[in-house]
């Protein structure tokens, strides 16, 4: 099958915007699902508001299009009473961690088994380019005419922190990385974070300027770089992309499931 | 194992916006953008495989087909 | 069968009421003075094998219901207060959506934190409106432990009828009161399950195109069919559309499938009513104290009747015209400012002989007070 099989192809061409990075983190996705061979029917995609959230619209699964900030929580329901679906969570920086920052330290503290995405392009990028909690001081936004004064979530430390079991960064430049990612997220039993840095040529991009989309990917070759290797090592200043944390704990439903033997034996 | 060889490198124009990332990171300068600015493969021959660019492409527009040489 | 009789809190009714209905999820958090709920689910549910998750937050609590109504479960979230306030923006969302779940509302003192312990009827219109945009809905309440109980089984067959969140509008008094509650027989009410699609794989279903009987059958998450649920107009896949037809036309079903069934959906109680030349109109822990009244008066020949509402939303315009026109007087009993007494006025075709007898400072409205009231209006000494 190609990733091609799991779209919607009524909806295509998509709307992002040309050379929005999003549409690549959508590639990635479905080739993960692809080689680990996931029926559609048994995969709920739930997703926020905003440029990211449209994800959900383009793939043939249940697909669950919430509130702003609140696609983990509604995916929560949908996991806990029914453990047996696969739930992936794609996210933006702005729904993931400013309006949704609460249900997500929340969902990585539980541990419940998902997926959860965040597609950090560092803007809102459907509201027109505003700062998000992601941007970092220093950014130009259509909110910070003067540029943000905001310190940025690192993501990857919250996720740890808030006591997720599989976190990873990539970028959409690093795509092979981005498949094997995603793949070992949605096979890890527990809650897991896949951060990738996306591009926003339009308004991130445009305002700060970073060029074209192709600029921009190769902006994130050069801020990166990958955990053990030598050039990290010896730059500090890269930001890290790897798998930082992988490790098992009692995952939420499972327990729940204890809870469940216990309760019916009363 | 039979070697693979590149069959076609079909891009769906209707889909293709243009971005260009395909043609930027093709390790073999395969694609180009058309006069409509869609990406093209003008020199299919000298592809490897790779499939970076079916990858990269936002747009879901590019498959690498290949088959197996004939020996 | 002998009957199941217990000595229980109203939050207790409500639960008994949920596990009757076949609730099998609840998502919650704590705030008094709905708290039992959660907490007496949290022991009930797993015992059969159902789910009981407290969420991080309110506005939490209310998308997990959601989420899981959608796999194909019956839910129910309570709140109190301020709670109630943060679930709008998912009550519109499952509007919207027609996503069938509860809303167990035990209201308390308000604006803000207001007064937590002490009870009030002051959510009426928030009930209603408290999320943006043209929409309809349906809020039962009760006066006592048998009505909430019936209620509640009422509210989820609602929910589950007319695809859309039901509103349990108790209050602190008869929440917290202590009373005598007969559990009925399995099969001695009526419990609706979901309607789900028959339609095999392969064929296309359509989430959101009404059958010829209003109803649109559903399929859980997880099941043969993939569609698309949002919060944004939608077409009958569940998919976006700024299509002005599409927008217009989901506006009118989400408010007309509640709307044009007001008969079928209201509830009420009448107390004294044949011969009624007052009425009070009242409900929820309000109407205890008005049937105590008319009661007391009865005896005194006082021709008082009650008109005891079940349910609120939609308003049921006809029958309070149809039950108040020929009374000298409409008192409507409420512990707010007034919220339901402006609908009755609203309805009836003498606005000017519809008055308010209220008490807003956290006790619960007396007899006597009612009592002042109706003297007031009669122009005699109580």
């Amino acid at each position: 099958m190609a990733v091609q099989e799991y779209i919607r192809d009524r909806f295509f061409p998509q709307m992002w915007c040309e050379g929005c990075g999003h549409g690549t983190i959508l590639n990635s996705l479905l080739r993960a699902i692809e080689d680990l061979g996931i029926s559609k029917s048994d995969i709920v995609m739930t997703s926020g508001i905003g440029c990211s959230a449209r994800i959900s619209g383009y793939v043939d699964f249940h697909s669950l299009h919430t509130m702003h900030g609140r696609a983990l929580a509604c995916a929560t329901g949908v996991k806990m009473a029914k453990p047996e679906l696969n739930v992936i969570v794609p996210m933006g920086d702005g729904d993931a961690l400013a309006i949704g920052g609460n249900h997500f330290i929340h969902a990585c503290r539980r541990n419940i088994d998902m997926t959860a995405i965040v597609m950090n392009n560092r803007i809102y990028g459907m509201t027109g380019g505003q700062y998000s909690p992601l941007s970092g001081v220093g950014t130009m936004a259509t909110t910070a005419p003067y540029s943000s004064i905001d310190n940025a979530f690192d993501v990857v430390k919250l996720a740890e922190a808030a006591g997720a079991t599989f976190v990873a960064r990539t970028t959409t430049y690093h795509v092979a990385e981005a498949v094997t990612y995603l793949k070992k997220a949605i096979q890890h039993k527990g809650f897991s974070v896949v951060e990738i840095m996306s591009q926003c040529p339009t308004y991130y991009g445009r305002k700060n300027k970073k060029g074209s989309a192709v600029n921009m990917l190769e902006w994130f070759k050069e801020i990166t770089g990958k955990l053990g290797s030598k050039e990290l090592e010896d730059n500090p200043s890269l930001i890290a992309r790897g798998i930082f944390v992988d490790e098992d704990k009692p995952e939420y439903c499972s327990e729940y499931n204890k809870i469940i033997e216990r309760a019916s034996k009363r | 194992m039979a070697k693979k060889k590149l069959k076609e490198i079909a891009i769906n124009q209707s889909w293709c916006k243009g971005c260009g990332i395909c043609v930027a990171f093709c390790p073999k300068n395969v694609l180009e953008l058309n006069d409509e600015g869609c990406s093209t493969a003008v020199r299919p021959e000298d592809c490897i495989l790779c499939k970076l660019c079916e990858m990269r492409c936002p747009d879901l527009a590019i498959r690498v087909i290949e088959e197996e040489e004939e020996v | 069968m002998t009957k199941k009789i217990k000595f229980v809190q109203g939050n207790e009714a409500c639960v008994e009421g949920a596990l009757y209905a076949g609730c099998s999820f609840f998502a919650g958090y704590p705030i008094t003075p709905s708290t039992e709920i959660a907490e007496l689910l949290a022991a009930r549910l797993p015992q059969h094998g159902g789910t009981f998750i407290q969420m991080e937050d309110e506005i939490a609590a209310m998308s997990a219901i959601i989420g899981a109504s959608l796999t194909g479960k019956k839910v129910l979230t309570a709140t109190s207060g301020p709670g109630f306030s943060l679930k709008q923006e998912a009550i519109g969302y499952a509007c919207m959506a027609e996503v069938p779940c509860v809303v167990a509302n035990v209201q308390r003192g308000g604006p803000s934190t207001g007064n937590p312990t002490h009870v009030a009827q002051g959510d009426i219109n928030q009930a209603r409106w408290g999320t943006h945009g043209d929409h309809s809905i349906i809020a039962l309440t009760a006066s006592n432990h048998q009505d909430i109980f019936q209620m509640t089984v009422d509210a989820f067959n609602l929910a589950e009828t007319y695809r859309t969140p039901v509103i349990l509008l108790f209050d602190e008094a008869v929440g917290h009161l202590r009373a005598k509650l007969e559990i009925p027989t399995e099969g001695e009410l009526h419990v609706v399950d979901r309607l789900r699609t028959s339609l095999p794989e392969g064929v296309n279903y359509h989430p959101y195109l009404p059958r010829e009987d209003g109803r649109l059958p559903m399929s859980d998450f997880g099941d043969v069919h993939r569609y698309n649920v949002t919060g944004l107009f939608h077409d009958m896949w569940g998919f976006p559309t700024a299509d002005p037809t599409y927008i217009n036309d989901l506006l009118h079903h989400l408010v007309d499938k509640i709307e044009n069934n007001v008969k079928d959906i209201t509830r009420y109680k009448e107390h004294f009513m044949d011969d009624a030349q007052y009425v009070l109109v009242s409900y929820g822990s309000s109407a205890r104290s008005a049937i105590h009244l008319a009661t007391e008066r009865r005896l005194r020949g006082e021709r008082l009747g009650v008109l005891e509402l079940q349910s609120i939303w939609p308003f049921p315009k006809e029958l309070i015209r149809e039950k108040c026109d020929s009374a000298r007087a409409v008192l409507v009993c409420e512990m707010n400012m007034g919220q339901l007494t402006a609908h009755v006025r609203a309805a009836v075709r003498k606005p000017n002989r519809v008055f308010l007898a209220n008490r807003t400072d956290g006790k619960l409205i007396s007899p006597l007070d009612i009592k002042r009231s109706l003297r007031m209006i009669q122009g005699r000494g109580v």
